[in-house]
């Protein structure tokens, strides 16, 4: 039944798709986690509707403007976070409630039809374009040529002060991160919607966490708790006739209620 | 030529109105062991912040090893963040964090000759046996071990600790100081300590900085262990008492008028 319903292009498309997306929110996930930026996922994925509605209003592919729309925010969240000392939390419910606002607006400009942008709040993995599959495809890409940073991620994750006092620089490369961690939400709010995707980013490394002894480990275990519950899910979905971003996160939920008592010890 | 590894020339630092330090002004002689003392709120931090080039002073300047902080190699800087701001919940194994000392980034795997630098280092700090043990599973005192393991792998010129011994019972406080004495005398490397126990420091510190947001001394430890503005702060325990309200109290052992800022302080 379900090497079947690969032969269907929509699910071919939605299993590629759902994949690249898992792969590249499980990677960033533990740096998300470690950091208490848990509502970052949120709060970015809110943001991009604010660009989604943009693209709407523009009458051009929503994600061309809710890319760039959305970096500008994740930029300004780290800048107003060195410069104010406002903490993170704060200043990414400032941008996202602000975006949020101009989403509305900008719909609300929109003469006629907007549905497109609703399909964005609540994610459809099998409405997955080819177009889509390329931009997914393009920003996992480019996240593999992040992959030289993730020892300097982590070590600021660890101990911002240690990476400062070894001349890192920080600031810098916390930037490129957000931009990394922005772009790679934009492209996954089509396949989960922005309303699930926090869970995303949270539940495979918090699921990882459990049996994780090393950073490198919980970072492993995050993709692959990713990508196993976008395969179960989408086919589980499949068979149960049941939307998949939402019960691709409840195989998620699933794993992480399994690997609860079975978390190791410290020590 | 001068000997001074560190000179501190009449800084002043500000945040909005709030006035961080004032005019500071010392210089600090290769191989010293600098304790930094002060209540809560003196500019401690601060100060150690200015000296390893993570801020810029509002006014004045240093020069660390004949340059400027910025740009004085991290590889030969062993600095030790207060335990109080490390994340216990980050999953690492103890040696991870000493292999940081040699990379400058997180460890995903560790080569044989760096297992084999850190397990050195942490065998000099007596933490060797705890290498794989996870860090939420260290006690304050032997994680305090595994950060003076990852500076001293490096073997650092100059060794900058915030506050190393808080949290320490009195045989782990006196197990750091024989540590950094030994590490010192073999290298002589120059250490800045900001601390509260003037105690534990006033015997193993070549000098003290007496600071509240303005320099209030800086000399040779036994010179400032009778300087009366110390000894009201500390009291009789050599623990830190209450701070700017201790003039009035009962034990005090000076007058409250006996210390004014002073100017430069050149020691040697």
């Amino acid at each position: 039944m379900f090497l079947e319903s690969l032969e269907m292009p929509f699910m071919q498309r939605a299993l590629i798709g759902g994949i690249l997306v898992g792969l590249l929110s499980s990677y960033y996930g533990p740096i998300v986690v470690q950091r208490r930026l848990a509502f970052l996922g949120s709060g970015l994925a809110h943001a991009a509707f604010g660009g989604v509605a943009l693209g709407v209003l523009l009458s051009v592919h929503p994600l061309w403007v809710a890319v760039p729309f959305t970096v500008l925010v994740a930029l300004a969240i780290v800048w107003v976070r060195e410069y104010s000392g406002i903490e993170p939390d704060t200043t990414i419910g400032i941008f996202f409630s602000v975006s949020m606002a101009l989403g509305v607006i900008f719909l609300s400009m929109k003469q006629g039809y907007s549905g497109d942008a609703f399909t964005y709040l609540f994610g459809s993995i099998l409405a997955i374009t080819t177009t889509d599959l390329w931009i997914t495809g393009g920003v996992a890409v480019l996240s593999l040529l992040t992959l030289p940073l993730w020892n300097r991620w982590a070590y600021a994750t660890f101990d911002r002060s240690l990476a400062q006092a070894d001349r890192l620089p920080v600031f810098r490369e916390d930037s490129l991160l957000f931009v990394a961690i922005a772009v790679a939400i934009v492209v996954s709010i089509k396949v989960v919607g922005i309303v699930l995707m926090a869970a995303f980013l949270v539940l495979p490394p918090a699921a990882a966490r459990l049996r994780a002894r090393t950073f490198f480990e919980m970072t492993l275990l995050s993709v692959l708790i990713g990508l196993s519950s976008v395969v179960v899910g989408l086919f589980a979905s499949y068979a149960l006739d049941l939307p998949s971003g939402p019960v691709i996160i409840l195989v998620q939920a699933a794993i992480f209620a399994i690997l609860l008592p079975l978390r190791r010890r410290t020590g | 030529m001068s000997d001074m590894v560190l000179e501190v020339r009449d800084i002043s630092m500000r945040f909005g109105l709030v006035r961080a330090l004032e005019g500071v002004s010392f210089s600090v002689p290769r191989g010293a062991f600098v304790a930094i003392i002060g209540p809560n709120g003196a500019g401690k931090s601060t100060l150690l912040q200015i000296i390893l080039g993570l801020q810029a002073p509002t006014e004045g300047a240093v020069t660390l090893f004949g340059g400027p902080p910025a740009k004085f190699p991290a590889r030969s800087l062993g600095y030790i963040p207060q335990l109080k701001t490390i994340d216990r919940s980050f999953p690492a194994k103890a040696i991870e964090l000493v292999v940081t000392g040699l990379r400058r980034g997180w460890p995903w795997y560790i080569r044989k000759d760096e297992r084999e630098a850190a397990l050195a280092a942490m065998a000099q700090t007596g933490v060797d046996a705890l290498a794989d043990r996870q860090i939420a599973a260290l006690s304050g005192g032997e994680l305090q071990r595994v950060y003076l393991a990852r500076s001293l792998v490096r073997k650092p010129t100059l060794v900058v600790l915030d506050e190393p011994t808080a949290g320490m019972d009195a045989m782990g406080e006196a197990d750091m100081y024989h540590l950094l004495a030994r590490y010192q005398e073999d290298v002589d490397a120059t250490i800045l300590m900001i601390t509260h126990d003037w105690e534990g420091a006033r015997f193993h510190a070549s000098h003290a900085l007496l600071l509240d947001r303005q320099l209030i001394d800086f000399g040779p430890s036994d010179e400032i262990a009778r300087n009366e503005r110390l000894m009201r702060m500390f009291g009789f325990t050599g623990h830190i008492e209450s701070t700017h309200n201790s003039t009035n109290s009962a034990d005090s052992p000076a007058s409250p008028d006996a210390a004014t800022p002073n100017g430069d302080h050149d020691v040697s």
